[in-house]
């Protein structure tokens, strides 16, 4: 079977893998390849046609195709070498992958191979949800294809589970198209989705989001007819007299995003429990040397923006690792994440050069300081006059202040 | 006649498909009707999948003499159907000498039965089947196997339909009657005659007696849940372990399962119930699998939940009375040409090759049966999935059809082929969910989020599908209501 070769491999081409291979080529690597498995590139933003991308990196609100557009003019203007319809079947700790496509089965062996194949949402099975399985149960992000895409009317009254972003979003898509959306129910006592969301896609118009509140069971044997809500008590237990049917004929999930990190586990890439992702270090390169993650599949992003700040920096680190064979420095200090913070990445670094540590926090704080401690000494921090667990924070941390770290912990301070 | 058969078999599950198959091979006409929109959507698709040994049942049983005959075989028709199983063998292990006692009345009950090569294993013997297995002895019966039930049954129904067998899907029968030599059968609205008829209904077993005037049997649905585990599991499990009974454990209690897909089920539970077509789960049985399964495995994890369902057994004895009474296979002296099938419940899907063969012999004392020389037993095909074939044998499919190079379900990695032959299989599909148990496409840990976008095109482009045409599985379960914006001329 034919083996080629190519200096940097990205696997996905989303805004995350774009970035990285934009990066990389600007940086100075010639022979980088990109494997997409769609006819088009931009991933998940062709179907977000809503606006609101590029706020911090053009200072417009583009939607998702003219965001994605950006990159994707200046990837080809860059000349830069993509596989489409091309999927990646598996890839190995020593950096070989296998694809396939019409033209056939190859092997291809990379100096350096950037994971960026996004996230899968998860479904009514992954949530275990109680009932029939009728037709009319969809994901949020597939009901988006089908309606913006495809031009499918998927139903008339609709009920969102979960206050998650697409959620959100396609509450006031569905509305827009003439359906009536009966109702948005959210496990959580806050809306996971951003706030402006919230505002835009459901008070905007007046549609109720029920808080503490779940779907326990779905009705209808051919078509869905409609499904039990309850309200939940503090350890989520539903609450018996709170019981009551919401008749719909379509119940759309927006129950979270899981990265797709069935290839990375494949080449043995070691993942955290809490992001799904791979572990990191400031070059963010994972446990398995040349293999480095960014974007959704590393953990899952609250805007594009972030994705592509994210993705530029590592392209330039995959370039340094081909060129300059860097291998990970034994002597990495390790970031924990503390006090009502639910993450931080990366989950080491080096110490020698700058870095930005991302983080999201466990609960809703106002007025808080994030803290990033030595053994107790301040070396970094940022206040934040609203904290959410929807948004991303990031932290900028000087070398200089960490030259003796030998552990940093993160944490919120009210 | 256009609709007049020397059999009609009433229900296209895993024993009238097997039944349609068999007398294919004879010179007489053969027609199936079913109620839904294609063959195994009822027990036959929601059972565990296991070919038991034929340790459990009672020696002198139908179900014992039909469960180990049709064991036996299964492995030739398989091969010959294309259809994926494997004998990878049963620990029922004992906990206490109390226990162990009851192996030693298993073995001698499955010796009498007929079953090959049990064997009684001390510890060490059984962790080196099964690592790791707690208990102090096993009985190990290597016969045990798994199998893909839908994919047996729609083998069958192919292979039958290939050999002349005719099929009439999405029609229900409402009315029998019996009219001199033969009967005539109502079917949505359809008139049938045939000589000989066999009713191979399921849990509406029952229903279709009473329509002859036979109240002799009544059916008792009673629920098994089942949770499907994510294949990152798979490995975890070398062979199927079973708790010996026990006095005061009913039935044979919840456990973990292989498929030949290589996700493990968790299940099933066992509740009666009123409706014979609530294949709901339950919040509180889901929850006790779910505690269940984290205790069976240490590993795993919430993610590992990919879809719940259940299957309904049709039970002969009441809930006050429980345990199994005996398969009725019979061929009616009230009702000459009846042949009568009620309470298959498991092993049925084991035995169907074995009930297939008895009716056959009921049906040669009706008609006269002639062997036809064009019956054609073997199925063209793969066992399995393209993915699963050696690289170079790919690569080589590839370079032939390019539709093999497009996988359409990343989860299960099912190509665009795969899909396309599910589509224009033999007996044509009307529902996703046909598409789905035929390719596999869907069944994965995003549950078509993927690739049902990717299927919806391709009906729509290279099979002509308007928006109303797509169906879940029934013809009340449309996927959309229509376009959502109307289209510019
Ligand atoms: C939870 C569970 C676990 C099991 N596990 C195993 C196992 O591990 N191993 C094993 O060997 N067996 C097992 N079984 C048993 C096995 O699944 C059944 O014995 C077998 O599938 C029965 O097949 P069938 O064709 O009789 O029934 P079905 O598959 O139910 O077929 C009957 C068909 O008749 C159709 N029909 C009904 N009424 C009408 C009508 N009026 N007009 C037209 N069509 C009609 C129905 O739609 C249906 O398609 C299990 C069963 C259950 C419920």
């Amino acid at each position: 079977m034919q083996v080629i070769k190519r200096d940097l491999v990205i696997i996905g081409g989303g805004p995350a893998g774009l970035a990285a291979a934009i990066s990389a080529r600007k940086n100075g690597l010639k022979d980088i390849l990109l494997i997409e498995r769609d006819k088009i590139l931009g991933g998940i933003l062709n179907q977000c046609i809503h606006d609101g991308f590029g706020l911090h990196t053009f200072r417009e609100a583009l939607t998702g195709p003219e965001y994605a557009q950006r990159y994707i003019d200046e990837f080809h203007k860059l000349g830069i070498e993509v596989m489409l319809e091309t999927i990646v079947l598996s890839l190995d700790n020593n950096r070989q992958i296998s694809v396939s496509s019409k033209e056939g089965f190859v092997k291809i062996q990379a100096g350096a191979v950037i994971l960026s194949m996004g996230c899968r949402e998860r479904t009514a099975g992954a949530i275990s949800l109680p009932g029939t399985r009728p037709s009319g149960v969809y994901t949020a992000g597939a009901a988006q294809n089908f309606i913006n895409l495809q031009n499918k009317q998927i139903g008339n009254r609709v009920v969102i589970l979960g206050s998650g972003d697409i959620g959100l979003i396609m509450a006031r898509r569905m509305t827009l198209e003439g359906a009536t959306v009966a109702a948005v129910f959210e496990l959580l006592p806050t809306p996971s989705g951003l706030a402006r969301n919230v505002q835009q896609c459901l008070n905007d118009y007046d549609i109720p989001l029920f808080l503490s509140t779940s779907v326990f069971e779905l009705h209808g044997t051919d078509r869905l007819t409609g499904v039990t809500v309850a309200s939940v008590d503090e350890t989520f237990q539903m609450i018996e007299s709170t019981k009551r049917f919401v008749p719909c004929d379509t119940l759309l999930l927006s129950v979270g995003l899981i990265p797709e990190n069935e290839l990375s586990l494949g080449a043995g890439v070691n993942l955290e429990a809490t992001t799904s992702g791979a572990t990191v270090d400031d070059t963010y390169m994972t446990s398995v040397p040349g293999i480095f993650s960014c974007g959704n599949v590393l953990h899952v992003h609250d805007l594009v923006d972030h994705v592509s700040e994210e993705a530029a920096l590592v392209g330039q680190s995959a370039v340094r690792y081909v060129t300059q064979k860097t291998v990970r420095d034994s002597a990495s200090i390790p970031i924990e994440a503390k006090q009502d913070v639910r993450y931080v990445l990366p989950q080491t670094v080096s110490g020698k050069t700058d870095f930005t540590v991302s983080l999201r926090v466990t609960r809703p704080m106002a007025n808080g300081v994030v803290m990033i401690k030595d053994k107790g000494r301040k070396v970094a921090g940022k206040k934040i006059v609203r904290l959410h667990p929807a948004e991303m924070i990031r932290v900028k941390v000087k070398a200089k202040n960490i030259e003796t770290a030998e552990k940093l912990e993160v944490s919120v301070q009210c | 006649m256009e609709n007049q058969y020397d059999v009609i078999i009433i229900g296209a599950g895993v024993v009238g498909n097997a039944i349609a198959r068999e007398l294919s091979k004879y010179s007489i006409r053969v027609a199936v009707i079913e109620k839904e929109l294609d063959v195994s959507m009822g027990t036959s698709s929601r059972n565990s999948g296991v070919l038991h040994s034929g340790i459990h049942y009672k020696p002198g049983t139908l179900r014992a003499r039909l469960d180990v005959l049709g064991n036996s075989l299964m492995a030739d028709l398989c091969n010959d159907l294309k259809v994926k199983m494997n004998y990878l063998g049963k620990l029922t292990v004992a906990q206490d000498e109390e226990e162990v006692k009851s192996l030693y009345i298993l073995k001698e009950q499955g010796q009498a039965n007929g079953v090959p090569d049990l064997a009684i294993l001390d510890t060490d013997a059984m962790r080196k089947i099964q690592p790791n297995v707690g208990g102090i002895k096993a009985l190990h019966s290597p016969s045990t196997g798994i199998i893909c039930p839908y994919s047996l049954t729609i083998a069958l129904a192919e292979n039958a339909y290939a050999n002349g067998c005719h099929f009439y899907l999405g029609h229900r029968v409402t009315a029998l009657s019996k009219q001199g030599d033969g009967f005539d059968v109502t079917a949505s609205g359809k008139r049938f005659q045939s000589r000989v008829l066999i009713n191979s209904a399921g849990l509406y077993s029952a229903d279709i007696c009473a329509m002859l005037g036979i109240n002799d049997y009544k059916i008792y649905p009673c629920r098994g849940e089942y949770l499907i585990l994510d294949k990152r599991l798979d490995g975890s499990l070398k062979v199927l372990v079973y708790p010996a009974p026990h006095k005061g454990k009913a039935g044979l209690g919840i456990h973990l399962t292989n498929t030949v897909s290589g996700n493990i089920l968790i299940g099933p539970s066992n509740e009666y119930q009123d409706d014979p077509e609530d294949y709901a789960c339950t919040a509180r049985i889901m929850a006790l699998l779910r505690k269940e399964g984290h205790e069976l495995l240490p590993d795993l994890k919430t993610a590992d939940f990919i879809r719940s369902f259940s299957g309904l057994r049709a039970k002969q004895t009441s809930p006050g009375k429980g345990g199994f009474e005996d398969f009725v296979i019979e061929s009616r002296e009230d009702v000459t040409g009846f042949v009568n099938l009620v309470g298959i419940e498991s092993p049925g899907l084991t035995s169907s090759p074995a009930i297939a063969l008895m009716v056959k012999d009921m049906v040669a004392k009706l008609l006269t049966l002639k062997r036809k020389e064009t019956f054609e037993g073997t199925r063209s095909g793969m066992a399995g999935y393209f993915h699963q074939l050696p690289d170079e044998q790919k690569a080589d499919l590839v370079s032939q059809n390019p539709d093999y190079g497009e996988v359409v379900c990343r989860c299960e990695q099912i190509t665009k082929k795969e899909v396309l032959d599910a589509i224009s299989n033999p007996l044509g599909v009307q529902t996703i969910n046909g598409i789905k148990y035929r390719s596999r496409a869907m069944m994965g840990r995003c549950q078509g989020g993927f690739c049902l976008p990717r299927i919806v095109q391709i009906l729509e482009k290279e099979f002509g599908y308007n928006p109303e045409d797509f169906l879940l599985k029934s013809k009340d379960s449309q996927l959309f209501l229509g376009k959502m914006r109307q289209d510019v001329v």
